[in-house]
């Protein structure tokens, strides 16, 4: 019984892991392109749910409003791209930040002025629904199942994306000189554009697939914000490998750090004080975690070559 | 001091101003615009506190909610524990709580200074972006250490039967407080131009303007951004305190990140690295938030309008765009 409990917080500690690698691996892929902090990545990831629900609820199909949170993320993504980020690129690192805070503001507000403050719910897709037997007597739930397997593919696709197509090529060009590609014939405006849009429709995905299993309401996205950028900062910024090891890290130690630490305390001392302490505790760990990596390594896991 | 003389008239302008509300108040019996009055005054000296990092060492902190919070965590915390007559600790010597100013704000603005302190020598270790994300990730923490501790209210907060007390002074009369805060604002802005003045303001302006440049004069800067961090922090931290005694209440949200995203609009809208900036936004965001909200409850959305157009068109902050000069570096 305890191995089978075990394994499945593990697997969520996964998918929790693949959640988080899809949001900092758009946020990551956006700053070492442009050199933009992006705060307003939470709102995407946000618009991402709202749009998957909304579509759903109007389709009857998840799979319909998947495709339309991609595409309205995408979207949302390239027109503040266009009309707002643009002006930030040779700004310093504090106007990024307050206007991206402006943005969430406005999406925020935008969000409940259009859904209104109750939060909405999104069904798992029926051939989703249920759960398989795992070894070692655990059952787990398919849709969480489902969620690491779409993670481990954008993985791999990103991989394959920026290490063998032509747009990677100009990519890993952007991140590396960005004068010398606009010097070479680039047009480097289209290419930041396209990367925010590519950013922008992880987030939106990240928060169509967990909003089937959380509820879907305004501010979601900020949390998950903020946990990406601890990823990004434990895996290195600019790095997707980096946000991968970083994503799954987290996700792990503060899933089983959740799980295990208030069990550990319990057995010190007693139940009730045990399980309290170890939850604040638990709360803590990856801030923790991060600390202790930054301490050894200031720049993350994996410095991006730049 | 030439720099100094244009913004001058409107430096006396807005403590001016932020006096006259109050006595008006006062004098037609409105308590509410008492209330805004303080609330103006409290948030203008926790600006002030972040001015310090951000805006004379260009310290980037998205994270000073967090001293905030603890600020008003302890106020909250001294006070439950004076009232309830339990011992904070009984080992290994025995410290019982307090309701008394003079004690809590000292105690306060002791350990934020201890957790900037901490903060601040890991996050400074980095610079740029990895220091915003880092600060903000700190504060997150605490934030859900408040929220997950059960034993101080956890999400629901904890409240203050009455306000703590002041020698001599009836600090539970709305102008009374107002004054108290008044003369902490007044303080902390005679301080801060001391410091900016001061040998140790000139080096951490030169560690914003040119890190290079000031190693090269043999001065290291760490040291000195680690000094402001920790003085920025007790400064934001002390006002955390007041801020809970305006509200009798505390809860997680004067730690969340909107928190600490605010500190920096306030300072920004003012205009960072003015004396009197913090001053100007704090009175220009409540006012904003008391007009907009008066007429619409998405006021949040005109402010971050406003915020987009600072941000891309009004560099300078309130006080840049009346003073008309551009501050250089």
């Amino acid at each position: 019984m305890q191995t089978a409990l075990l394994i499945e917080q593990i697997l969520n500690g996964l998918q929790f892991g693949v959640m988080l690698f899809l949001m900092a691996a758009g946020l990551t892929l956006i700053f070492g392109v442009m050199g933009v902090i992006n705060l307003a990545h939470g709102s995407l990831y946000m618009l991402g749910a709202f749009a998957c629900a909304a579509a759903a609820a109007a389709t009857d199909s998840f799979w319909l409003g998947l495709v339309a949170s991609l595409a309205a993320a995408a979207a949302a993504g390239a027109i503040v791209e266009l009309l707002i980020i643009r002006r930030l690129y040779d700004r310093d690192h504090l106007d990024q930040v307050l206007a991206t805070f402006a943005l969430i503001l406005i999406f925020s507000e935008g969000a409940r002025w259009l859904f209104g403050s109750f939060p909405l719910y999104l069904d798992i897709p029926p051939v989703l629904s249920g759960a398989i037997d795992l070894p070692g007597g655990a059952r787990y739930q398919l849709y969480r199942l489902a969620i690491i397997v779409v993670g481990i593919a954008v993985a791999v696709g990103l991989y394959l994306l920026i290490s063998r197509t032509r747009l990677g090529m100009r990519i890993r060009a952007g991140q590396s000189d960005r004068e010398m590609i606009a010097a070479l014939g680039v047009d480097i405006r289209t290419l930041y554009t396209v990367v925010f849009a590519l950013g922008a429709a992880l987030a939106g995905l990240a928060g169509a697939m967990v909003g089937a299993l959380q509820s879907v309401q305004v501010g979601m996205g900020e949390p998950v914000l903020i946990l990406a950028f601890v990823v990004i900062v434990i895996g290195g910024i600019g790095s997707i490998k980096g946000a991968l090891v970083g994503a799954t890290l987290v996700g792990l130690v503060d899933t089983l750090g959740r799980f295990l630490l208030p069990k550990m305390f319990a057995l010190f001392l007693g139940a009730s004080q045990g399980t309290t302490v170890g939850a604040a505790l638990a709360s803590m760990l990856i801030y923790v975690v991060m600390a202790l990596i930054l301490a050894f390594r200031p720049r993350g896991l994996f410095v991006a070559s730049a | 001091m030439n720099w100094l003389r244009s913004e001058t008239p409107i430096n006396f302008l807005l403590v001016g101003l932020l006096l006259l509300v109050p006595l008006a108040a006062w004098a037609l019996e409105e308590p509410f615009y008492l209330t805004l009055a303080t609330r103006v005054a409290i948030l203008a000296l926790a600006a002030v506190g972040l001015n310090v990092a951000l805006g004379l060492g260009g310290l980037v902190s998205f994270g000073h909610a967090a001293f905030f919070g603890i600020g008003g965590y302890t106020a909250a915390i001294l006070a439950n524990h004076a009232s309830s007559l339990q011992p904070l600790t009984t080992w290994p010597v025995e410290i019982g709580g307090s309701d008394a100013m003079l004690v809590i704000w000292p105690v306060a603005m002791v350990l934020c200074g201890l957790v900037a302190l901490v903060i601040g020598v890991i996050s400074l270790r980095t610079s740029g972006v990895y220091f915003i994300m880092i600060t903000l990730a700190f504060a997150q923490m605490i934030y859900y250490l408040a929220i997950s501790w059960p034993a101080y209210g956890g999400e629901d907060g904890l409240s203050l039967a009455l306000r703590n007390s002041f020698p001599g002074i009836a600090t539970a009369l709305p102008f009374n407080f107002f004054v108290i805060c008044y003369v902490l604002l007044i303080a902390a802005l005679y301080l801060f131009a001391r410091i900016r003045d001061s040998r140790f303001g000139a080096a951490l302006q030169a560690a914003r303007q040119n890190e290079m440049r000031l190693a090269a004069v043999g001065i290291s800067p760490f040291p000195i951004r680690l000094m402001a961090f920790v003085l920025s922090g007790m400064v934001t931290g002390l006002a955390g305190s007041l801020f809970a005694d305006l509200n009798r209440f505390v809860s997680p949200s004067m730690l969340s990140w909107q928190m600490s995203g605010e500190l920096i609009v306030l300072v920004i809208l003012g205009g960072a690295g003015r004396l009197f900036g913090p001053v100007a936004g704090a009175m220009l965001f409540v006012l904003l938030e008391y007009i907009l909200g008066g007429f619409t409850d998405r006021w949040q959305l005109f402010l971050g309008l406003i915020l987009l157009g600072v941000v891309l068109f009004a560099r300078g902050g309130l006080v840049g765009l009346l003073a008309g000069k551009v501050r250089h570096g």
